[in-house]
């Protein structure tokens, strides 16, 4: 057992439901059952009857020291509850998992920094909380600062600082931790492209020096890049492992509709969307024809409809399209336009559909991924589905048609070249 | 961790079980000395947020118990007219103050600690009980601060400390052993009931009351009928303030065998605070 840095057995987690919307109880809530109250509080049993869910089911894998890993899945496969239970945040219900070694959490970077603190007395902190000792720090505290680029405002409260540097500096404390097995989670997710690319350059040092890394993310392209195999979560079960690349595939093709249509059933909603309540996501053709591929050179038609319990104050409702490797290509909103804004300051309770065309001559070929978002600014999410529904662009006729080979980037637009000849050279 | 630097894999690299716990789980002590010096950067990150932003600093750590004094001063000396031991009444209270908020702060502190401290409880592991413990610890400054106020006055009045003196480290113990035990039943309880966020204010004020602090213990004891005195030797905090108030100014302490009394609830709270906190904290990242 000793080549494995990580074996996981029968793994599971079981949460309580209703738990994320009613997130503590008040002791009014439990008066009614006082008798037995007291006792099954000491127990810790006040929530054993509710209902439960399986956030993680039955996992089992075994991971040799040195491999990167990848975790793929949507939001709710588990992926966070997994890397929760292995960094010991949180304990299984069901299983073990054996760690040999100690393990460093990038689960969210800037853990138990305070505001009012500069980030001088962060740093030292944040190392702590971590898990370093005084003496690592201390030695690394230079490579530190190097790293995040904030060196002259080191003894600033980071209160006062932007939210990348913020960012940088977390990332460069967690990024100097030594740990056998790192556990990686969406830290990637944030910060400007430069920082990204340091970020990723970082990670791969990590899995050069032979250390076991945990992957996960919704950025395809990174998971690609970084690591050799991955695993991917369905609902708390781990349903595939494989390379990397298969994996991928697999994640790619399973669970998203393939005809340009997604329709959310009612128990498909999550409670908390309420008074929001998406009904469909199409893509149309400039026929009206609901279609899971479009022309590259022709307009292509969103169409979002839904449903508001209530009128709404301030609501947006709009898409994300991204490629299949979860790069995003552009995110609109359908009160974007001011004039849209203040007309629906508050949109009354109702059915409604919003639609938006994407130009033709826009797309470049290949596989996009529709998400939706329904929110107020600032105030709240009601519902947000990142991965709700894929169609492809074909570019028969689309511009540089004539030379038959795939074009780099995501946009193809008609541009207007010019050519002409300055001056006319003898032969 | 540069790229040219390569990683020899521990040999001693300990192994995890990670499973779920169930019945009672001791104290892991080895684990807690691993994570000492979290404990002293989260008292020191306590200390140092505590009087950021504000005007006087850490002259609150002296404002505060100087003004409780002057208060209790007019309610409980010029108009109630209590007796204060023979001794200055300003050296009476604030010796007693001294203890007592100590003890409070900590006590509130620490019961607030797992809330406050949300962020890192659901991110990363260490043991739970730093937080808490920390919060105890973290009053510990502000109490020095104030002492030296105390031994000021002391030599103002001319008051010399009694031969008990030695006791003292003790009674401070007692009194932040106390606060650590309630604080650990109070902080688990706030994870699950933010109740407890409304109760710690008035538990606070009922507790001052009802220990010894602008009235001297007697008041109670010579009320209390023969042989049960013991019932108000029950709160923790009438060993502590006597204690400490009879070691500084030597105003007369009650039989020992009531200090008996202190220190066995004293520490019958923190064994069963410790218990329930340790049963509870395997669900904190997933309640808080």
């Amino acid at each position: 057992m000793s080549e494995y840095a990580i074996v996981v057995e029968g793994l599971g987690k079981q949460y309580h439901l209703g738990g994320r919307v009613e997130r503590y109880r008040t002791l009014r809530d439990t008066i009614s059952g006082a008798f037995t109250w007291p006792v099954r509080m000491l127990k810790g049993e006040l929530h054993r009857d509710a209902e439960t869910i399986w956030a993680l089911h039955d996992v089992s894998f075994k991971l040799a020291q040195g491999q990167v890993l990848g975790v793929i899945g949507r939001n709710g496969a588990g992926k966070s509850t997994l890397l929760k239970i292995l960094s010991r945040v949180t304990e299984p219900t069901a299983g073990y998992a054996e760690i040999r070694g100690r393990v460093g959490s990038l689960l969210e970077v800037g853990t138990g920094f305070h505001p009012e603190l500069t980030g001088r007395e962060n740093i030292y902190l944040n190392g702590a909380v971590l898990g370093m000792k005084r003496r690592e720090i201390g030695a690394k505290f230079d490579e530190i600062v190097d790293f995040s680029g904030v060196a002259k405002f080191i003894d600033t409260a980071v209160k006062h600082y932007s939210s990348g540097m913020y960012l940088r500096l977390a990332f460069s404390v967690a990024a100097h931790l030594e740990p056998e097995i790192l556990v990686v989670d969406e830290v990637l997710a944030v910060g400007d492209a430069e920082f990204q690319r340091k970020c990723l350059g970082k990670m791969s040092d990590v899995a050069e020096a032979g250390r076991t890394v945990l992957f996960v993310s919704h950025n395809m392209s990174a998971i690609l890049r970084l690591t050799q195999e991955s695993i991917v979560l369905e609902k708390g079960e781990m349903v595939y492992r494989a390379p990397t690349r298969q994996a991928v595939d697999y994640y790619m093709a399973s669970g998203l509709s393939q005809t340009g249509e997604r329709i959310w059933q009612a128990d498909e909603v999550p409670a908390d969307a309420s008074p929001f309540r998406p009904l469909a996501l199409r893509v149309r053709d400039t026929q009206g024809r609901v279609m899971d591929t479009v022309q590259s050179r022709q307009p292509l038609e969103i169409e979002i409809v839904y449903e508001l319990e209530k009128p709404i104050q301030g609501l947006r409702v709009g898409v994300y399209l991204q490629t299949m490797r979860g790069e995003t290509v552009l995110t609109s909103f359908d009160t974007d336009e001011p004039g849209q804004y203040e007309k629906y300051g508050t949109r009354p309770a109702g059915r409604y559909t919003s639609r938006a065309a994407i130009p033709g001559n826009t797309l470049n070929e290949g596989q996009y991924v529709l998400g939706l978002n329904a929110s107020s600014f600032r105030v709240r999410r009601y519902f947000q589905e990142e991965r709700a529904l894929a169609f492809s662009v074909d570019a028969m006729g689309a511009p540089g048609m004539q030379w038959p080979e795939p074009r780099q980037g995501f946009i193809r637009p008609q541009l207007d070249w010019r050519i002409e000849q300055v001056e006319a050279v003898k032969v | 961790m540069t790229a040219s630097k390569t990683l020899t894999p521990r040999a001693n690299a300990p192994t995890v079980l990670i499973k779920p716990q169930r019945g009672l789980v001791g104290l892991d002590l080895r684990e807690l000395l691993r994570f000492r010096e979290l404990i002293v950067f989260l008292t020191w990150r306590d200390i140092l947020v505590r009087y950021k932003q504000t005007l006087l600093g850490g002259t609150w750590a002296l404002v505060q118990p100087i003004m409780q004094m002057l208060i209790f001063n007019v309610l409980f000396g010029d108009i109630a007219g209590l007796s204060s031991g023979g001794i200055p009444r300003p050296l009476f209270t604030f010796a007693a103050l001294l203890p007592w908020n100590l003890f409070s702060n900590a006590m509130s502190e620490a019961g607030r600690s797992l809330v406050t401290n949300r962020n890192m409880i659901t991110k990363v592991y260490f043991p739970r009980i730093v937080v808490p413990l920390s919060s105890v610890l973290s009053g510990v400054v502000d109490f020095a601060v104030a002492f030296l106020v105390l031994a000021g006055m002391m030599l103002y009045y001319g008051v010399l400390p009694t031969s008990g003196i030695w006791g003292l480290p003790f009674y401070l113990l007692l009194s932040l052993v106390t606060a650590l035990g309630v604080g650990l039943w109070l902080g688990a309880l706030n994870v699950h009931y933010r109740d407890v966020r409304h109760i710690i204010p008035f538990l606070t004020q009922f507790w001052m009351l009802a220990t010894p602090i602008a009235y001297e213990a007697n008041e109670i004891f010579r009320r209390l009928p023969e042989g049960l005195q013991w019932l108000y030797a029950l709160n923790p905090m009438v060993g502590v303030i006597e204690g400490f108030r009879n070691a500084l100014v030597g105003t007369p302490i009650f039989s020992t065998d009531l200090l008996w009394v202190s220190l066995v609830t004293s520490l019958v709270l923190l064994v069963s605070g410790l218990i329930y906190f340790r049963r509870m904290e395997r669900t904190f990242a997933d309640v808080v």
